[in-house]
């Protein structure tokens, strides 16, 4: 290593190691969180001991409900108990209660526990209630991945699809999709003409186009959104100017709809899909198209067959960019979009901050981060040296 | 057809522009509710927002947290661009891809990771937290932009100032700071802008105690809907228009300065 590269590399550590400490190292501890699966073999370790030596098969023997008790016994107004309910009580409804009944019959039960327990409720006397609590006392697991994708695993290992009222992921996902997808849609059908009409302006007038798409691009995503949100109001300016001009008698609700959340969302992005596409643009020289005219192609031939062509790559990194953004959006569809206009980004901040499921976020963000990894990889394909210059501020 | 492509493009940037056209009027109306035409004008929401406890700590927060990742930021993002820009050893891409990172994971994902993690340290609730946070997504469009800058500066000045006994340090500061000013001058704007326009880190990293202004707007909205909003908006708007100028003049101040080293 030369001298240079030394000096160079001291220079560059203080920022590496705050990178690698305060954002690498979280976000490799959510990918692990996804498969982490502490709560059983915490609230019940000697359980945990006994259920490992079982292999899974019935009879079940006495050992397993003889360590239940005992753990039982100890766990009086334990935290560690209270999250292991609910996190069981996430794999199967009717878990919670199950266990709050045992623990609080189990200072009066007598030998033999296995029959007790099952006076207590039959479900204690169901080889299936053992094995799943077997199945959970293993400190890993794929649970939150598969329920992010509504599938989970039988005690017996096969897997399943969940019940139809709790599959709502693959569905999540396809919304995700869908979303980013029309938005990109629209950005481009609104943004390439745009794009072109500008790269053909000069001094004053393109001064002032390009300060028009310049101006809410510097706009924080916040205030364009909230400025969405109030002009989307069931009394807000549109639907006064609709009155006003009597095409319609009632106000309509816009806001909280899917059209509200393409609205603002296409307004958020539609610059980072021109300016990309522009500078392209400015690059083209005017001499093809002309060339092409005099050799007898026709306006549409010209544009289809030599104009578009040279202006692709352009519309590739531009829409890319948006789509690649639009996945992971959580402020504008939050405020104005409804409950069935989430996307992803609002599940993790909902598990994260509400029912705080961090196992449940942990999954969601990584099929997230794989996502936009393939995107990323993706791009970089198509147009290497294409750099994310006009940053992702949502 | 052509004309058509025209007024097509001409609407889109209607589009473009109109949400804050109609902020503005909505922000100065005199009226209780948010719609137009207003019955009248005032300052009355204006008011409210810079008498209001809430809306001025709020504001306080965004500016020191702003103020405090700009700097930060800066100065390790320029070291970085100029380590970057020395040095050539194996692994650089890989150190390269790190430092961008943080420019393509999604925002929640970052900032969910970062709750449970800072949660830990005990840095959630806390301007800190914040600060670092901010650093850790602004500093790499710091490194981009003075890269860029640096790119551009001919090494042998440097070289120059060596050879005639200043150190490395004195010759950094006196002959290759002035030259890569601009950059420098953007990274810092963008940075700043990039802390005091952010949204989703502050949901995840603040209590109500260090609400910066887009999280105390995030929450106003959920709410109550009041003009007010409207003006802590417009605000917010002034905030970014200064900043867009600042870039705006740093950018043609470097080209002068280019254009006038090439001369001579």
């Amino acid at each position: 290593m030369t001298r240079n590269s030394k000096a160079g590399l001291a220079l560059i550590a203080p920022l590496l190691v705050l990178i690698l400490a305060g954002f690498v190292l979280p976000i490799a501890s959510t990918a692990l969180k996804a498969f982490d699966n502490p709560e059983v073999s915490a609230a019940l370790p000697r359980t945990t001991v006994a259920l490992g030596q079982w292999d899974g098969a019935a009879p079940l023997p006495d050992a397993v409900p003889d360590a239940f008790v005992a753990d039982l016994q100890d766990a009086m107004g334990n935290r560690a108990f209270g999250q292991m309910t609910r996190r069981l009580n996430f794999e199967e409804s009717g878990m919670r209660s199950l266990f709050f009944k045992a623990r609080r019959a189990a200072p009066g039960l007598e030998r033999p526990y296995a029959q007790a327990l099952a006076e207590v409720d039959p479900e204690w006397g169901r080889i299936e209630t053992w094995q799943m609590l077997k199945t959970h006392s293993n400190p890993y697991t794929a649970s939150y991945v598969l329920r992010s994708l509504d599938l989970r695993m039988e005690p017996d290992g096969t897997i399943v699809k969940v019940e139809p009222e709790q599959a709502i992921f693959v569905d999540l996902f396809i919304r995700t999709f869908a979303i980013s997808i029309w938005v990109t849609v629209i950005a481009v059908l609104l943004g390439y003409p745009t794009a072109y009409v500008l790269s053909t302006l000069k001094g004053r007038m393109e001064s002032l186009a390009l300060l028009c798409v310049l101006v809410p691009f510097w706009i924080s995503i916040l205030v364009r959104s909230t400025a969405w949100f109030i002009i989307l109001q069931r009394e807000g300016p549109i639907n006064a100017a609709l009155q006003f001009a009597g095409l319609i008698g009632e106000p309509q609700a816009i806001i909280f709809t899917r059209p509200a959340v393409y609205i603002a969302m296409v307004h958020v992005l539609l610059p980072f899909f021109i300016l990309p596409l522009l500078s392209v643009m400015k690059r083209i020289r005017a001499d093809y198209v002309r060339a092409a005219a005099s050799l007898g192609a026709r306006p549409w031939q010209q544009f289809l067959l030599v104009y578009l062509p040279m202006t692709m790559p352009g519309v590739a990194a531009g829409a890319l960019m948006v789509f690649m953004l639009s996945v992971g959006f959580y402020v504008t569809p939050a405020l104005v979009g409804g409950l069935r206009d989430q996307m992803v980004s609002y599940y993790i901040a909902y598990f994260t901050n509400t029912t705080i499921n961090l196992g449940m976020a942990a999954a969601l963000s990584l099929l997230l981060l794989v996502m936009t990894g393939v995107l990323v990889a993706v791009a970089g394909k198509l147009m290497p040296g294409m750099g994310g210059k006009q940053g992702a501020r949502s | 057809m052509m004309r058509a492509v025209r007024i097509f493009a001409v609407l889109v940037l209607i589009f473009l522009v109109s949400p804050i056209l109609v902020i503005f009027p909505l922000s100065f109306s005199s009226g209780e509710v948010l719609t137009l035409p207003t019955p009248g004008w005032s300052l009355r929401w204006f008011q409210d927002f810079f008498l209001n406890e809430r809306w001025l700590l709020a504001t306080k927060h965004s500016v020191i947290v702003g103020l405090a990742t700009m700097v930060v930021a800066t100065v390790l993002g320029t070291l970085a661009a100029f380590g970057l820009y020395l040095s050539d050893f194996r692994g650089k891409k890989v150190v390269m891809a790190v430092l961008s990172l943080p420019m393509v994971v999604p925002v929640i994902v970052t900032a969910s990771s970062m709750y449970v993690a800072f949660s830990v340290v005990g840095l959630t609730n806390s301007l800190t937290g914040l600060v670092i946070a901010h650093t850790i997504i602004a500093a790499p469009y710091v490194v981009i932009t003075v890269l860029a800058a640096v790119q551009t500066f001919d090494m042998t000045l440097m070289r120059a100032a060596l050879s005639l006994g200043a150190n490395p340090v004195r010759a950094f500061i006196e002959v290759v700071m002035p030259m890569i000013m601009p950059g420098i001058v953007a990274g810092a704007v963008f940075a700043f802008a990039t802390s005091f326009d952010e949204l989703v880190i502050a949901i995840f990293l603040t209590g109500p105690e260090q609400f910066t202004l887009p999280r105390q707007m995030f929450a106003g909205l959920r709410e109550m809907l009041s003009p007010t909003i409207a003006a802590a908006a417009v605000v917010m708007i002034g905030f970014s228009v200064v900043l867009l100028l600042i870039t705006e003049y740093a950018r043609t101040r470097g080209e002068r300065l280019k254009q006038r080293a090439a001369g001579e």
